[in-house]
């Protein structure tokens, strides 16, 4: 898989993430502190509900709709009734920027 | 015979979860839809959205001490008149107060620590006899498709309304024997097609689980009752769910009561009606019950703060409770002769875009 520049490190609030739309797919980039990125699916396993208007809490993203949680790291369902596990993407901070890898068609 | 046909009445609507309503709030493109929400800068529902143990930690120390102090005086009282305004107060707190607390805590937004909310939510739970497991999910299904007939497992306005059921209700008479009987139901390892419909496999199990550890603990306090042939140890559990249960239906009703069904706009589904701080501490703020559905990850502490954020595109809240059972029971009274018949609350000047998608309007 590509590694994709999906945003400026600044573009992300610390305890905060982004949503990133790539290929028809959309995904959840998350800034916990500094220079500590994540990126998941950006919709949650309960009802696709977009994760980029929840709440970032320590390492776990809260969905806006029913308040359901995943582990960010891991993206394991914590808090039903989130109760698949998202899939995680590798994600680092290369000069200010932050890339994903994630799938491509 | 099934004994939940004896405690369950005929609707205009089929308002079941697994009837033909169902797949008409598929085809109309009601289920899981996208809902209008008054826009908020990110940064203000960040601040709004933030968690904190305190308020909560504070607020459920006041009821538990409330619980206290007037269950003990029920107690030492027993047997003379003078006990009656201890539980009084005692089946106010231990149901009408036990609702927000559930409420809140399900939505595991009370406290920042989880295992706080899981707690608090499994022992108002109880209080409430509600199987923990079914109204978790219950619940999510409401904010999914709020008022939407044939997905919605949490209306309580139906329509023609049961004025008889709301009437007995108002002492738990209708819903407390349902209650029960759905625990029981549980515990024997049923989960009925509407409950299926809401909770995946994965999670039955557990339903079944808290079905069982419910009604065994309702039957010891039951079997204590009759072993001491007293009223009392049921007058401490169980029973307040019934005689405390009045002020939750005044507070609680509102919410939705006389509004729209089958409609994707929280503003004309939903009502928020402005309440005393007593009110409030009682009812966790749930008065501002648009602000909650169209941002359920606001902590109840800080939905007066979000009410002001959003205010100016939401219809003029009810200024008191006496005001919204003015608009309330007039309108229900027209629903007994004309079902379709509900309030369209008037969006202020300016305010974003509602578009009507069920065609039976009258009102």
């Amino acid at each position: 898989m590509p590694w994709i520049d999906a945003c400026a490190l600044v573009d992300i609030e610390e305890e905060d993430l982004v949503r990133l739309d790539h290929d028809g797919r959309t995904y959840a980039i998350y800034r916990i502190w500094d220079e500590e990125v994540y990126c998941t699916d950006g919709l949650c396993t309960h009802e696709k509900v977009h994760l980029a208007d929840g709440l970032v809490i320590d390492h776990t993203i809260e969905c806006p709709k029913h308040n359901g949680q995943f582990d960010v790291r891991s993206g394991t369902a914590i808090r039903s009734p989130a109760c698949e596990a998202l899939s995680t993407y590798p994600a680092r901070v290369v000069d200010g920027r932050v890339l994903v890898e994630i799938p491509s068609t | 015979m099934d004994v939940m046909r004896l405690i369950t009445f005929p609707m205009e609507r089929d308002y079941s979860l697994t009837g033909p309503e169902r797949q008409s709030a598929f085809d109309k493109g009601l289920a899981g839809a996208e809902w209008y929400r008054t826009p908020v800068n990110r940064k203000v529902l960040k601040s709004l959205m933030k968690r904190t143990d305190w308020p909560a930690t504070r607020d459920i120390a006041i009821w538990v001490a409330v619980l206290v102090g007037s269950g003990a005086g029920g107690i030492l009282l027993w047997g003379s008149w003078w006990a009656l305004p201890f539980f009084f107060v005692y089946g106010v707190f231990y149901a009408s107060a036990a609702d927000s607390r559930w409420h809140e805590c399900g939505h595991g937004t009370a406290f920042k620590t989880r295992w706080k909310n899981d707690a608090v939510y499994e022992l108002a739970s109880f209080l409430m006899m509600r199987n923990s497991v079914v109204w978790r999910w219950s619940h999510a299904r409401h904010h999914t498709d709020t008022i939407i007939v044939g997905r919605d497992p949490e209306i309580s306005g139906m329509r023609p309304p049961q004025l008889i059921v709301l009437c007995l209700n108002v002492f738990g008479i209708v819903a407390v024997p349902q209650g029960l009987v759905a625990l029981a139901r549980n515990a024997a390892g049923i989960l009925p097609p509407d409950e299926a419909d809401l909770i995946p496999e994965t999670e039955r199990r557990k339903a079944i689980r808290v079905g069982r550890i419910h009604i065994a603990l309702y039957v010891l306090v039951a079997l204590v009752s009759m072993w001491s042939w007293s009223l009392l140890p049921l007058m401490i559990i169980g029973l307040p769910r019934a005689y405390g249960i009045w002020l939750l239906l005044v507070m609680g009703l509102p919410q939705h009561l006389g509004l729209a069904e089958d409609v994707l706009d929280y503003r004309i589904n939903s009502r928020t009606v402005l309440m005393n701080p007593i009110q409030r501490f009682i009812y966790w703020n749930m008065n501002y019950h648009i602000e909650h559905h169209m941002y359920p990850m606001v902590p109840y502490h800080a939905l007066p703060k979000l009410h002001e954020v959003v205010k100016h595109d939401l219809p003029a809240p009810n200024p008191s409770l006496w005001d919204a059972w003015s608009e309330i029971i007039p309108c229900v009274l027209r629903q007994l002769r004309d079902p379709r018949h509900f309030i369209r609350p008037q969006l202020p000047e300016g305010a974003g875009e509602w578009e009507p998608v069920q065609s039976n309007l009258t009102a």
